[in-house]
């Protein structure tokens, strides 16, 4: 029997997976991109799974607005780093050091 | 409380959504030539928004009738106080970026849109009484946010402050959220009263995760040590009035509503999150204080004083009691008027063609040159370390008595040594502007609205702000006590 154990315990290692993808990625910017959805999709699974499981329907309502919110940002995202490339003409992670100290 | 009443209750977010639309249209339509039209309309409505929620403060709202929308949003003096604060310092940068801009050819109609829309998030952050109002008011001002920062799109240090900025604040919204996902599912409700019932008395492993992750979202927002490596880079790279926004409005608003969600939401767990507050402060005054030292940038150094800062304004939350969130308040107002000066100054900081100059080295010897910038720069640098007779002495005072009220004498004798070290670069900008050689580099003539912010805020930072302490003390009290009255 599947049990809430299971999801968070999915959702945790996805949220863990989104945040290493983070920091450890060292190539391109388009990878930290996706890191950022798996973590919110960690957090929808985990809304979802609790909803059911206390049978309360705020966490699904909850979800929907995550994912809503969650395109809004993968497009800024997206328009910001196309501007990036303009100026600079690599996404490359290493290269993201005009400013440092 | 019908709907009516709760349509009421939002008037000022209303208000800011509406004009905020019709200039979209009006900007789409005219084009960029309307943009200092509308940067004027954009002003008369945030300041038109902060009359509408004056009375709020006035009466010291606070009770079951500030309760909009079954419980999702809360319009009280707390949210009141914060709310005027957001909204005058939204104003102000707008009133300084035309002339920033202009040089660069770049006042486009879509700057003072896009801090309205900032400024109605932060709004909704701080009247949020529901996990998912939060999360909708702190998306509205950080996706508003990322593209100022990246405002001045042909500039790569600008663009790159865009980047740095997106990729850590979604980052810290992903925290936050996996954190309410926690809250919601180990207390079974995302209203911030319900969180406060079902965390009375022992708390469960996961709704502990939930709280921690919550406040680690929060910090990051706030720029608190350990999460605080994006702010200088962000306050470096984007541009100058952008910059003064960051530093005022959205720090107001994520302290404010780290300040409900600490307080209230988490009110009975406060010996479990004042231990994280606490190393919070102490990190964020040492490494903001010993960061900036080195800095051979101007805003990069006041990006530090502000991490330094907001070290100071979190001992008044790790009180945990109403003196406690007084104080933060006050040291809130006091803390907004200094930035705003400070960045003022910095804007004002300009060469011979108008080009803004930001280098430490460049201002040696002001004093010969502009001896009223530098003394307005001089009084706002004193002002930020905290010595006394300057306004900025009084929100550290406050903040002190606070900790000491609530038994903290230790986190109060370490936040006053650490002040100390804080002192040092302030002087060092200090000197280098009185003492050292002329560079002659700034030469630039300054706008008159940047005269006008520099000396209202100079003066307000100046001992004469003293004169105001007994107003801004009661309503801080005020609101204060409105949040802990909710409790």
């Amino acid at each position: 029997m599947i049990g809430i154990e299971h999801y968070v315990v999915v959702s945790s290692i996805l949220f863990v997976l989104g945040v290493l993808g983070i920091f450890l990625n060292r190539k391109n910017v388009i990878v930290i991109l996706m890191a950022i959805e798996l973590i919110l999709l960690a957090v929808n699974i985990n809304l979802v799974a609790f909803s059911a499981f206390l049978g309360d329907l705020t966490g699904q309502v909850f979800a929907m607005f995550v994912l809503t919110v969650a395109a809004g940002e993968a497009a800024i995202g997206l328009a910001i780093l196309v501007i990036y490339f303009r100026s600079r003409g690599t996404i490359a992670v290493d290269d993201v050091n005009r400013m440092k100290g | 409380m019908d709907f009516k009443d709760s349509l009421g209750l939002v008037a000022p977010e209303l208000l800011l959504s509406v004009a905020g639309l019709i200039l979209l249209l009006v900007a789409a339509w005219v084009g960029d030539k309307a943009s200092k039209a509308i940067s004027i309309a954009a002003v008369a409505v945030l300041v038109g928004a902060s009359f509408l929620v004056g009375p709020a403060l006035a009466n010291g709202a606070v009770g079951p009738d500030t309760v909009a929308f079954m419980g999702q949003f809360r319009a009280d003096a707390f949210a009141a106080f914060a709310k005027i604060l957001i909204y005058l310092s939204a104003g102000a940068c707008l009133m300084i970026a035309p002339s920033f801009f202009d040089r660069y050819g770049a006042m486009r109609a879509e700057y003072p849109i896009l801090v309205l829309f900032a400024a109605l998030g932060m709004g909704i952050m701080v009247s949020a009484s529901d996990l998912l109002t939060l999360y909708i008011g702190l998306e509205l001002n950080s996706l508003a946010a990322y593209v100022l920062a990246s405002f001045l799109r042909t500039d790569a240090r600008s663009a790159e402050a865009g980047l740095k900025y997106f990729v850590l604040g979604a980052l810290a919204s992903g925290i936050l959220l996996f954190g309410m996902s926690l809250t919601y599912g180990f207390t079974g409700t995302t209203s911030f009263e319900g969180i406060r019932v079902a965390l009375a008395g022992d708390m469960s492993t996961g709704a502990l995760f939930g709280v921690v992750f919550v406040l680690a979202g929060l910090a990051f927002k706030i720029s608190a040590v350990p999460f605080h490596m994006w702010t200088p880079d962000v306050y470096e790279g984007a541009p100058t009035p952008v910059t003064t926004f960051f530093s005022t409005a959205p720090k107001v608003a994520a302290l404010a509503l780290t300040m409900r969600v600490a307080l209230d939401a988490f009110g009975p767990q406060a010996d479990a999150w004042q231990q994280i507050v606490i190393f919070a402060a102490l990190a964020s005054i040492v490494v903001g204080a010993l960061g900036a030292i080195g800095q051979a940038n101007i805003k990069r150094l006041l990006a530090y004083s502000s991490i330094n800062n907001v070290g100071f304004m979190l001992i008044g939350l790790a009180a945990a009691t109403p003196e406690g969130a007084s104080a933060m308040l006050v040291y809130l107002a006091i803390y907004v008027a200094m930035s705003l000066g400070g960045f003022v100054a910095v804007l004002m900081l300009k060469g011979e063609d108008g080009e803004p100059v930001e280098a430490i080295a460049d201002i040696s010897g002001l004093s010969a040159t502009r001896p009223g910038l530098a003394a307005a720069l001089a009084i706002i640098m004193f002002s930020l370390a905290g010595i006394p007779p300057l306004f900025g002495f009084w929100g550290k005072f406050v903040v002190f008595q606070a900790a000491v009220q609530a038994d903290m004498i230790a986190l109060a004798a370490i936040g006053i040594a650490a002040s100390v070290i804080g002192a040092y670069y302030y002087l060092k900008v200090v000197k280098i502007m009185y003492f050292d050689e002329p560079a002659g580099v700034v030469t630039g003539k300054s706008d008159w609205a940047h005269q006008a912010i520099l000396v209202i805020t100079t003066v307000f930072v100046s001992p004469l702000g003293f004169l105001l302490t007994p107003w801004l003390g009661a309503h801080a009290d005020a609101a204060a006590t409105a949040l802990f009255l909710a409790v």
